[in-house]
């Protein structure tokens, strides 16, 4: 049995725009105080599109993992089509089934872009609590 | 070496009493340290509450609510019994240790902490024996100093007598550490406090369900403990103080049980112990607590004690087979209780933990509620293994095995990358 996907593992070794933007206009930064996990994310945003995207932090396989996967899928889009973006997407991106600590770990940099470019401090999924 | 004059832990027939292992493959619990599983004999004495004598204490004419009160009661004195308070009364019934420690933080503090006093703790505390003391310290302006620890995790001594001063009024410390598995040598730290005329309170969480406390004989003032790291249910704590500390101290939660009469402006409270137990107490969990006590100090203490130096033993060796692993704490067992805390190079122990409960392997990864301990140790956080009279060493085995292919699966990457 696999515990994680060869999919997950490869991000979390590879990571895709991993780094830091010198002048992003947009960059925010949190943890996840329950195991340290943290994920800054910067962003160039021309009329409405993410023409840059880059990702920085530690933690787990999952938390690292789900960043690189959310820069993949944000970059060239608009912040619209950004802001549709869900807690089950993340979760269909990992592809593995999550307990309630580890989903944290998941959507820990989605929650990081929606409070840097949104304003939006919940975690994505309690938005109607 | 003398015999000892206990029988080793039957731990199969152990085993049989908790329902939770009869799974294939059964479950390796080793998250002891954080809360254990509970036996049969607990949970039907509680159950017999429920639907036998269900009722209030204290207060009912009539015949269930004697019997509960009875029980109430009798399972205060196994608790007194087990910790060898001199006296039942100076057992109070809280939610658990952190409840307890704020108990003491709250009344004590209130009427013998002042400005400039000093309060001693170490850095390797759990949080409920630290932020219970820096809200005393933000309301009296009293000062925290902490006890530095050698890189093997031990006390060190020689600072802490460097802190210990006319100034000192309370030594909070715990009796072994959650995360390192030290016992700290609280003896000799209760002696040197009462020298300066300082109280001494041990968090003995994780101490009082793996060896033989005796409160009298370490002449403590306050000791703290939960039930539900020793075979009890969740919701009971509990609370030893001295008598004439407990006396003069004054309630710390006000409302029912805990007085004597009420007028509209001021009351009078109750003696000892309901003056410290307002309101209807966790009467089950108080019953499930003194069959805990029962069970454990019938499969026998000392032969818990011989049984998890043996588990932590044969982990020790065998988790350091592995190539890239740090194991935290003093390196000799025998300085330690069955707590083992390590990491495994390039691996977070999120992962760790992830991947061995695909294997159903339960343990702990995280801070471990001691964020200064981690801090010291420069580590985000650790993952930790703990042991019970129930573990095996099958469960240490199968616990290497699961890190093993941990290892294997989080460096087949990188080394196909290299490749």
């Amino acid at each position: 049995m696999n515990a994680y996907q060869e999919d997950l593992l490869d991000h979390y070794e590879n990571p895709s725009n991993y780094g830091t933007l010198p002048n992003p206009h947009i960059s925010h930064e949190e943890d996840n105080p329950l195991c340290g996990d943290r994920i800054r994310i910067d962003l160039l945003v021309e009329d409405d599109l993410i023409t840059e995207v880059r990702f920085s932090g530690h933690g787990c396989t999952i938390s690292q993992a789900a960043a690189s996967m959310l820069t993949e899928e944000i970059e060239g889009k608009s912040l619209t089509e950004v802001k549709k973006l869900s807690r089950d997407d993340i979760l269909d991106m990992i592809g593995i089934p999550l307990g309630p600590v580890r989903l944290k770990c998941a959507l820990l940099a989605l929650k990081v872009l929606k409070a840097g470019a949104y304003g939006i401090t919940c975690w994505p999924g309690e938005e109607d609590e | 070496m003398h015999t000892p004059h206990f029988r080793p832990l039957d731990v199969e027939r152990i085993r049989k009493d908790f329902p939770i292992f009869a799974t294939t493959p059964p479950l390796a619990f080793l998250d002891n340290a954080s809360s254990t599983q509970t036996p049969r004999p607990v949970v039907e004495a509680m159950d017999a509450y429920y639907n036998t004598y269900r009722s209030n204490i204290h207060r009912g004419i009539y015949r269930i609510s004697e019997e509960a009160t009875a029980q109430y009661e009798r399972a205060r004195e196994k608790v007194a019994q087990l910790v060898n308070a001199p006296r039942t009364r100076q057992i109070i019934f809280t939610r658990n240790t952190t409840e307890s420690i704020n108990l003491i933080a709250y009344s004590w503090g209130s009427t013998n902490i002042q400005e400039g006093d000093e309060i001693v703790l170490t850095v390797m505390e759990h949080h409920s024996n630290l932020v219970p003391w820096q809200l005393l310290a933000q309301r009296t302006g009293a000062v925290l100093r902490f006890i530095e620890i050698t890189d093997e995790g031990l006390l060190d001594f020689t600072h802490f007598h460097d802190l210990l001063t006319e100034k000192t009024k309370l030594v909070a410390i715990g009796h072994v550490s959650n995360v390192l598995g030290t016992i700290n040598p609280i003896q000799s730290v209760i002696t040197a406090a009462h020298a300066v005329g300082a109280k001494v309170i041990v968090d003995a969480a994780q101490s009082v369900p793996h060896f033989q406390v005796d409160v009298q004989q370490l002449d403590c003032d306050f000791l703290a403990f939960s039930g539900h790291k020793m075979c009890g249910p969740t919701g009971i704590g509990v609370l030893y103080g001295k008598l004439e500390l407990l006396e003069e101290m004054p309630p710390f939660l006000g409302g029912g049980s805990m007085i004597r009469s009420v007028e509209r402006d001021v009351s009078s409270y109750a003696e000892l112990p309901a003056k410290f137990e307002a309101g209807t107490p966790s009467i089950a969990e108080a019953i499930g607590l003194g069959h805990a006590v029962d069970y454990i100090t019938q499969a026998n203490l000392a032969a818990l004690q011989v049984h998890e130096q043996e588990l932590l033993k044969y982990a020790h060796n065998r988790l350091q087979e592995i190539e890239g692993i740090t194991l935290y704490g003093p390196s000799s067992p025998h300085q330690k209780a069955g707590v083992i805390s390590f990491n495994m190079e390039g691996i977070h122990p999120h992962d760790v933990a992830g991947i061995l409960d695909t294997h159903s392997i339960a343990i702990r990864a995280g801070h471990h509620c001691a964020q200064p301990l981690m801090k010291r140790l420069d580590v985000i956080a650790t993952a930790r293994a703990s042991f019970y009279l129930y573990n095996t060493i099958e469960d240490v085995d199968r616990l290497y095995e699961g890190l093993c292919r941990t290892q294997d699966l989080m460096t087949r990457s990188q080394r196909r990358r290299v490749g």
